[in-house]
């Protein structure tokens, strides 16, 4: 079986205009990184990959992920996890809820709570279940919503230009610990972003949308 | 399951309508089994005819009808033309905000109380510069001319048009547009009337056509301040309907049919005007007169706006002033003591009608809220929108007139075997809260961010969790103010509980209009006071209990 994201001869176009069209595969703990000018396609591309593009796009060809295509599977089924420019933490939520919110089903209560501890740990957030996320800074929103996509065990991690919100310093850091804590589970990823310095930083394929 | 909930939704409000026009017309047309009759024939229409004081009746309703909503317009205009944006207009706003659930008989009572011959201005002004030591003998309110009716219409439908307004300007890049007129030279108010309110008028059309037909059919304002000798059409209708001999109602019918042509012309005669109007305000905005300074227009908007938040909020505390009082001559300002007995003489009768109106308004809004989230959701997930041309759908029941179609709904629910009752008046109370529940959660329901629910899918989440564990509780506040909305109209509304209660089902409305003619003031103040505080208190909860709720999620406590 394969391993890894695979998009074969995907093909997106509106009306006569073709914004996307793209074949590659992505392999487990490798990164593809789209970028293009904003209306290029970027984020109908990864609307596709998710399962959630609006109507009015034609789309063609395959998504494929870990040998399986995912034509017909509705979008909370195909494990494929999804990190946006803003946190989208839910605000009515504490921390640890919305962790648990991400973590699959299963285990007892107090393993559950293990692993959510374990998890803010991981990103030096030990201790923040109970906080409101509305008082957490951008950094630290940022880290909860990776490990909220993580404990929901993808199996691909698609990346719509999620370190653009922040400032350059924590930039960096946080591009850092997403690369790592991803690499570390062998996740294809596919980094959607404007910026040269994302592009260089993740190393890896480069793809040019509305060139 | 999901899909059926708008077709369901669509049938609660076009059903009712249909069948009861048809309830209505065929009495009308002579085909009155339950009395031996059969038609068709234009009997009852030859005897509306002949009734002498018919003309008189038709007119008040077209003048209450096109003066209220005319005013009511102009002031709404006006008032944002000059003030909206301003620190004043803020204040104005949420003054009004209240006055929207204030239901219509407890706002009509008060201001009956304040300009009576024996009223609380009167009261004031004498004697010393009145000259007066008793009561003048002049017909304020109930005046011939319908001007009292007219007034306890404006203060009313000038907070609702005014707060569909407000939530219509965020969608017309108001703010924005104003300034860019200013810059360019123009007065704040002519740029606004030039710039927004052409492109404001066209979202709020339908309410407009809600007020008109409203006005022109209302019952309970018209028992209350309209005139008696002959009412307006609709309060003849009602007068007709009531009537133990039953071929009197033929001619109620017939009148409720011409009743329902008056209203379907008054909106032709509205559309007409509006067309003449866009033909000359082409030419009059290429003019380019920039019409400077406007102090006054702006001075006169607020002093309308004003009187409108005090003639209401003066009413109330009159009612209240009423209802404690103990002996009160004229002309003095106050009652010489205060007193808890009347209050103690109607707990028992207005408990039991507070329970039973919170009965149907809790069922009816439940009820309501169930299908307006099924409508939403389906929209969400199906793409079934009940918008544009649909959105007439909504607005169906609220234009038709409630005179026109209810004797027949109640004919054809008993046709169908459904005994006058609870059940029926509950049935008959969705039909105009469901409309008023979903436009009030159709905004907020759309705006929630749909990029939450992508993100929620992708950590696993179903379509069903998302709806539940996101969604709803995300929206709390939208939701609880949708029904304190619904809680609101199911208790201001009159002549459903009237007519399909068949007068055995007794809500504070129903109660406190009947008092009317008996004109026990200290009865009525109980009973308007209980009233508006049904109608009021959800909306206290709709604020407070978010912010309990939500006391330590920042994030949602100013959504």
């Amino acid at each position: 079986m394969d391993r890894g994201l695979t998009l074969d001869q995907v093909r997106i176009s509106r009306g006569s205009w073709t914004l996307v069209d793209l074949s590659c595969t992505i392999p487990p703990g490798g990164v593809l990184t789209v970028m293009g000018p904003s209306g290029s396609g970027k984020s109908t591309l990864l609307a596709f990959i998710t399962g959630t593009l609006a109507p009015g796009f034609r789309a063609t060809g395959r998504v494929i992920l870990n040998g399986q295509d995912l034509a017909h599977v509705p979008t909370d089924r195909r494990r494929i996890g999804l990190l946006f420019q803003d946190d989208l933490l839910f605000p009515h939520l504490s921390v640890g809820q919305n962790l648990a919110f991400g973590l699959r089903p299963g285990g007892s209560k107090p393993e559950r709570a293990a692993r959510i501890a374990a998890a803010l740990s991981e990103v030096g957030l030990a201790g923040f279940e109970s906080r409101d996320p509305a008082t957490l800074s951008g950094g630290q929103k940022a880290r909860v919503s990776l490990m909220r996509t993580l404990l929901s065990e993808p199996c691909a991690l698609l990346l719509d230009e999620p370190f653009s919100g922040l400032d350059p310093a924590l930039r960096s850091q946080i591009r850092a610990l997403v690369l790592q804590t991803a690499q570390r589970r062998g996740l294809p990823m596919l980094l959607v972003t404007h910026d040269p310095e994302d592009a260089d930083a993740v190393g890896g394929l480069r793809v040019m949308l509305g060139a | 399951m999901l899909r059926a909930v708008p077709v369901l939704a669509g049938a609660i409000m076009v059903v009712p309508v249909l069948a009861g026009l048809i309830g209505t017309a065929l009495p009308a047309f002579g085909h009155f089994p339950a009395a031996g009759l059969a038609g068709p024939s234009l009997d009852p229409f030859r005897q509306l005819l002949a009734w002498p004081g018919l003309w008189t009746a038709v007119r008040l309703s077209l003048v209450s009808g096109f003066a209220a909503t005319g005013l009511s317009l102009a002031i709404v205009a006006l008032i944002l033309a000059g003030w909206s944006g301003t620190r004043a207009f803020r204040w104005v706003e949420r003054a009004l905000s209240p006055l929207l659930s204030v239901p219509h008989a407890a706002a009509a009572f008060g201001l009956a109380f304040l300009i009576a011959p024996s009223g609380w201005l009167a009261r004031l002004l004498s004697p010393w510069a009145t000259g007066w030591t008793r009561p003048p003998d002049l017909l304020i309110p109930q005046d011939g001319y319908g001007i009292a009716l007219t007034l306890g219409l404006v203060v009313k439908e000038v907070p609702f048009l005014l707060l569909m307004s407000i939530s219509a300007l965020s969608q017309v890049d108001a703010a924005r547009s104003l300034t860019l007129a200013q810059t360019l030279g123009y007065g704040r108010v002519t740029g606004w009337l030039k710039v927004v309110f052409p492109r404001l008028y066209a979202q709020i059309r339908l309410p407009v056509f809600v007020v008109l037909a409203f006005s022109m059919t209302v019952v309970d304002v018209a028992l209350i301040l309209g005139p008696s000798t002959p009412p307006p059409l609709s309060v003849l209708v009602v007068r007709w309907m009531s009537d133990p001999d039953l071929s009197m109602r033929l001619l109620a019918n017939a009148a409720a049919m011409l009743q329902l042509a008056l209203v379907a012309g008054g909106l032709v005669v509205w559309a007409l005007v509006e067309a003449a109007i866009l033909r000359t305000s082409g030419p009059w905005i290429a003019r380019g007169h920039r019409g400077r300074v406007q102090s006054g227009q702006r001075l006169l908007a607020l002093g309308a706006a004003l009187l409108v938040v005090a003639s209401v909020f003066a009413g109330l505390a009159v009612l209240a002033v009423w209802s404690f009082a103990g002996p009160w001559q004229f002309p003095d300002a106050l009652p010489d003591s205060l007193t808890l007995r009347h209050w103690i003489r109607h707990s028992e009768g207005a408990a039991g009608s507070f329970l039973q109106t919170m009965t149907i308004a809790a069922l009816s809004t439940l009820a309501a809220l169930f299908l307006a989230l099924g409508c939403l959701e389906a929209e969400h997930r199906h793409g079934m929108k009940i918008a544009g041309r649909l959105l007439w759908i909504v607005y169906l029941p609220l234009l038709v007139p409630q005179i026109s179609f209810l004797p027949g709904l109640q004919t054809a629910f008993l046709f169908g075997g459904l005994e006058n009752g609870l059940g029926v008046v509950v049935l008959s109370h969705l039909v105009f809260v469901f409309p008023y529940v979903l436009l009030s959660l159709s905004d907020p329901y759309r705006a929630w961010n749909p990029r939450i629910g992508t993100v929620a899918a992708t950590l696993g989440a179903s379509p069903g969790r998302i709806f539940w564990r996101l969604r709803l509780p995300m929206l709390t506040r939208a939701m609880l103010t949708a029904v304190a909305v619904g809680i609101a109209v199911s208790v201001g509304l009159y002549l459903p509980t009237l007519l399909i209660g068949g007068g055995r089902v007794a809500t504070l409305t129903t109660e406190a209009v009947a008092l009317t003619s008996g004109g026990d003031r200290r009865a009525i103040g109980v009973y308007a006071l209980m009233q508006t505080a049904a109608a009021l208190l959800p909306f206290a909860a709709a604020i407070v209990i978010p912010a309990w709720l939500w006391r330590n999620r920042r994030g949602l406590l100013h959504g």
